[in-house]
């Protein structure tokens, strides 16, 4: 069964955000990348789906800067097949729609049965490129899943929704499985996997232009919380809480 | 280009409030920006549907039932939902950000030839363009956008926008579901035990770390959440990861932003991660016995001490007010 896995470089989940000279974007000085905490969940899916189905290729594919060799190699290193990065400085200037056309035009020619992704990047936190691939190739996609189970030429599915609940969906393959946290524990990666890894292909190509659909026309910092006060210590300090939240917010 | 196109999600039967709340805001957009506010509603809308969505603003409402969609599908909801844009020429296409929107809105934006601001939490109008303003980063930071040609797709973060009471009843109209091939479809739906409120839906959340020691101490969290009656129970990263509770609990960067009127967090140190997911809530309280952590920052009200020994005190005191209200 052939697989391909789109992952991205973003900033760490730890970082401090500041707004970038150009007024559109962060200011990458002093932040570290890493690779999208979502798309681990994604990688190991197609691994597994892989060894089930007892055959077949997983390619991990990016679009982003040449410093994403580094997380293209780990995943080879985890066990992905082969890797294709798609060369492109401009990322920051990407929509999802543009980002979506050019992972599509590359997935194409890939033919695979399955394409899986985390639900979102942590960067931009839409969501939108497994469900804009998906319609852009005309294959299914089911967002959100946490587990999967491919039965012939169906995937099945469930995907979070509200409270807990858990919808089931049966989608035709092809299809784009957007990763929740939750569908799997991913495996670590072991030296053995860094050492194979560096005799697996790692593909590079040029990005295609691609206009953006939405243009960003600012970024801004929220206003910085005002840090409150301290009611009192420990239980004592209940009664002078409850005062406060009923008669000075009046949340109570 | 004029008026906005929003899809009118139905659960249980019944149109959703995020719906109404993104019908209302784009009742006061259209004020600016001319035309209708047309709502679609795939399924088998109320029969009240008329009113409801005329009282929160919307002027017509275009219904699409059949029993192919009875359960949602999201290429066969966004193919007929793409026929009522290329009916409409709208300049805006609206969806609550709830999981069904979610998945809805990227699949009509590409059929529509548009792209998506998601999640977003106020929109202006700027020379007759309508931009709309979203977090990223996990609200670490906010970006203005707008669509280089129309329309307009977004989606509405819940709770954020006001909902009007006083429009006018709606008119309705059916449609029919044409050329709908589906691929995916939902076939059940596995409730959770008991129902429990979503964190991004209750007004009041109650969050619990480390501090708690482990999950048999969650009953302390709960207890103070059903005092309130309208609350939700939320947790860390470190405690979804250790195993304590479910992943839909997680509040943070990569668990689920919320901004509840009141949040409590009760023995959460506050690591940035998790601050980025509750930050724009409107009152924080931390209760947290060390007085340096670093969610006293962001918190309007802060008790230092054992979670063990106020929550107790701070739920019975709830359960008083409650019951003399």
């Amino acid at each position: 069964m052939d697989i391909v896995v789109c992952i991205k470089r973003v900033p760490s989940t730890e970082a401090r955000v500041k707004v970038g000279s150009n007024g559109k974007s962060i200011d990458p000085a002093g932040v570290n990348y890493e690779l999208n905490p979502f798309d681990e969940f994604a990688i190991e899916e197609a691994l597994r789906i892989k060894e089930k189905s007892g055959g077949g290729t997983v390619t991990v594919m990016t679009l982003g800067p040449v410093e994403a060799q580094k997380e293209l190699r780990n995943e080879l290193a985890r066990g992905a097949d082969k890797a294709i990065l798609i060369k492109d400085d401009q990322l920051e200037a990407r929509d999802a729609f543009s980002i979506a056309t050019v992972l599509a035009e590359h997935i194409r020619k890939l033919n695979p049965r399955i394409v899986t992704m985390g639900k979102q990047s942590v960067d931009r936190d839409n969501g939108h490129v497994g469900t804009m691939v998906a319609t852009l190739l005309g294959y299914s996609c089911v967002t959100e899943v946490i587990k999967v189970e491919i039965v012939g030429d169906v995937a099945r599915c469930e995907r979070e929704i509200e409270g807990g609940a858990r919808e089931v969906v049966e989608a035709k393959l092809p299809v784009v499985l957007t990763a929740q946290k939750g569908l799997n524990e991913p495996r670590y990666v072991k030296l053995q996997g860094i050492m194979a890894a560096k005799k697996k292909p790692l593909e590079e190509v040029a990005a295609a232009a691609v206009a953006s659909k939405l243009n960003i026309t600012e970024m801004s910092l929220p206003p910085a919380r005002q840090a409150g006060r301290f009611v009192g210590k420990g239980p004592e300090a209940v009664g002078e809480l409850v005062n406060r939240l009923r008669n000075e917010a009046k949340v109570l | 280009m004029a008026g906005i196109v929003v899809f009118a999600e139905l659960k249980s039967g019944a149109i959703r409030k995020a719906s109404l709340e993104s019908v209302s805001e784009a009742a006061r957009l259209v004020g600016q920006i001319g035309g209708n506010v047309t709502a679609v509603a795939v399924g088998a809308a109320p029969a009240d549907a008329g009113a409801t969505l005329g009282r929160a603003g919307a002027n017509e409402i275009i219904i699409i039932n059949d029993p192919r969609l009875a359960a949602y599908s999201g290429d066969g909801y966004a193919s007929v939902i793409k026929g009522v844009i290329e009916q409409k020429q709208p300049a805006a296409v609206f969806f609550a950000a709830t999981p069904q929107g979610r998945d809805l809105a990227p699949r009509v934006a590409v059929l529509a030839n548009a792209g998506v601001a998601s999640d977003c939490v106020g929109f202006a109008v700027d020379n007759g363009k309508i931009r709309a303003r979203r977090p990223v980063y996990a609200g670490k930071a906010y970006i203005t956008v707008e669509s280089a040609a129309p329309p307009l797709v977004a989606t509405l973060r819940p709770n954020v926008f006001s909902q009007k009471t006083d429009g006018a009843p709606a008119s309705s109209s059916n449609a029919a579901a044409d050329g709908v091939d589906l691929r995916a479809v939902v076939k059940e739906v596995l409730a959770a035990a008991g129902t429990k409120l979503d964190v991004t839906e209750a007004p009041v959340v109650v969050s619990g770390g480390r501090g708690l020691k482990g999950p048999e101490n969650w009953h302390l969290l709960e207890a103070l959440a059903a005092a309130f009656g309208n609350a939700a129970v939320g947790a860390t990263r470190a405690v979804v990861d250790a195993g304590w509770r479910p992943h839909d609990e997680q509040v943070g960067q990569t668990g689920k932003t919320v901004a509840p009127t009141l949040y409590f967090a009760c023995g959460i140190s506050g690591a940035i991660q998790h601050l980025a997911g509750m930050s724009s809530s409107r009152v924080i309280v931390a209760i947290n016995k060390d007085p340096d952590a670093p969610i006293f920052k962001v918190a309007d009200y802060g008790i230092v001490g054992d979670v063990f020994e106020v929550l107790p005190i701070l739920t019975e005191e709830v359960k008083k007010l409650r019951s003399g209200n």
